[in-house]
């Protein structure tokens, strides 16, 4: 592994982000956007609102960063870059570390224009704070980079990447906790809302959003976020093979 | 002669039932031209990916400098420019240059003037700041085939390096690849297109995943007597049904 290297993959893919202005666009304005539309959505009880938005800071990186590191990974696969590099003295490692560097580093920036506009222009009260909500976020996008990275791998086509979407991360989305409190549901869904990492990442916010002190219950999530994160990761350079 | 790539026994089945290549065996000189010739779906780029060491093998061995292919010692001795574009669309020349050279692991203080050298090869210069989407098929080919040129490396693989290109540039780039194998560089190139064949110093002709002959251009032609590459494929073929 070399930091050289890693480093460099980070700085490819974010470069070539910085070529695509829309796509930077929409990961900025889109959040921010989709919070609003549901503070109007949830306009005759603003408390439900001010209960689910953090969690939605959560799930937006989450989701974003799982389609575009899936999309990126396929095209590599597709344009020959990736067989490119894998011919080249560079370890799988660096590879998947660069774009979860810099998937990482997109979620935070994203979580700060997100949590900035949440806690200030819509009136949400986080008792844990901003920066512990842009910790919470930046768990979720790394997550959502490392699970991209490895699902890409399964993927054939762009057709299947991006179904993948609504085949691993929805399902996780719909148990979460996010729609309705995870007790409230049958007891074979809370077992597995208790294996899904997503679930983690939206108790983390909501900790944070209840708890102005650090919590241990948030020690534990963000433990589960970045572990599952690694071993997914870990996973992943074992499913992009050097050797096909 | 120095043995380059030494191929035994080569069988490479994919997806589980296709017999992509049947039991190669060859022995490729070092510091020369070397021709993978035949028909599109022949195997070419089967037999290219075994050697960069990107296929797994069925059966048989490869290889390169008296290592197996695939080995970590090779990866920099070597480069392998796919058929595909394999570079980045959405970066720019430079961008892509000093992306591949920092993974090829060459010095940081030196990129700049080994990305200047390639460009220069490959007559892009001009183009540096360009973004490669925005270039033309040729100009795009030769950007991936400068990458290839990063480190110098020992072996270069190219699938299909010439395949879209108007005759001038299929020229120019044909004397870069005289001067690197004067410079004693193995250069492995795949081709459809029998005129190229003649180019090569040395051929494998390759039909179905078989080996169907290697030899010089013009050895082939003195043994099929014929005038042409194209001519002694149709004459081996013949021979072979």
């Amino acid at each position: 592994m070399s930091v050289t290297k890693t480093f460099a993959t980070s700085r490819r893919v974010l470069r070539q982000l910085s070529h695509d202005p829309r796509t930077v666009a929409m990961l900025f304005i889109v959040p921010p956007v989709l919070l609003t539309i549901m503070k109007y959505v949830f306009d005759g009880v603003p408390k439900v609102f001010d209960g689910i938005a953090p969690m939605l800071l959560g799930t937006f990186p989450m989701v974003m960063m799982f389609l575009i590191t899936s999309i990126g990974t396929l095209r590599e696969r597709t344009s020959g870059t990736l067989d490119r590099l894998m011919t080249m003295p560079i370890s799988k490692l660096d590879f998947m570390l660069g774009y979860a560097i810099a998937f990482s580093l997109l979620g935070f920036l994203q979580a700060l224009v997100s949590s900035f506009v949440m806690i200030h222009f819509l009136g949400v009260d986080v008792a844990g704070g901003e920066l512990a909500t842009i910790v919470g976020a930046v768990s979720a996008a790394f997550l959502g980079t490392a699970l991209g990275l490895f699902t890409s791998a399964f993927a054939r086509s762009e057709f299947q990447a991006v179904q993948f979407m609504p085949a691993f991360i929805f399902p996780q989305l719909l148990i979460c906790g996010l729609f309705i409190a995870r007790d409230q549901m049958a007891q074979p869904l809370q077992w597995l809302a208790n294996v899904m990492p997503l679930t983690y990442s939206v108790d983390a916010l909501q900790q944070i959003t209840h708890h102005s002190s650090w919590t241990s219950d948030l020690t534990r999530d963000l433990i589960v976020v970045v572990a599952v994160g690694i071993g997914v990761l870990i996973l992943g350079s074992v499913t992009i093979r050097r050797q096909e | 002669m120095e043995t380059a790539i030494k191929i035994k026994n080569l069988s490479v089945t994919l997806d589980g039932s296709f017999r992509a290549l049947k039991d190669i065996s060859v022995d490729l000189p070092v510091g020369q031209a070397i021709g993978f010739i035949g028909p599109s779906g022949a195997g070419k780029t089967t037999l290219i990916r075994s050697i960069v060491g990107r296929q797994r093998l069925t059966a048989g061995s490869i290889e390169i400098f008296g290592l197996p292919a695939g080995s970590v010692q090779l990866r920099n001795q070597m480069s392998y420019m796919t058929q595909g574009l394999s570079v980045y669309p959405d970066l720019t020349v430079k961008e892509n240059l000093k992306y591949f050279a920092t993974m090829m692991g060459q010095p940081k203080k030196q990129i700049k003037a080994i990305v200047d050298e390639v460009l220069e090869s490959v007559d892009m210069t001009d183009k540096a700041d360009a973004l490669v989407s925005n270039l033309s098929g040729g100009q795009k080919q030769r950007v991936s085939l400068s990458v290839a040129l990063i480190g110098s490396p020992k072996l270069m693989v190219l699938d299909e390096p010439t395949i879209g290109l108007d005759p001038v540039l299929r020229d120019s780039l044909w004397k870069l690849f005289n001067k690197l194998t004067a410079k004693g560089t193995t250069l492995l190139v795949s081709s459809h297109s029998m005129d190229e064949a003649e180019r090569c110093d040395d051929l494998v002709l390759i039909r179905d995943g078989r080996l169907i002959a290697h030899n010089t251009p013009d050895e082939l032609k003195n043994i099929t007597g014929t005038k042409t590459i194209e001519e002694s494929f149709l004459s081996l073929v013949g021979d072979e049904e």
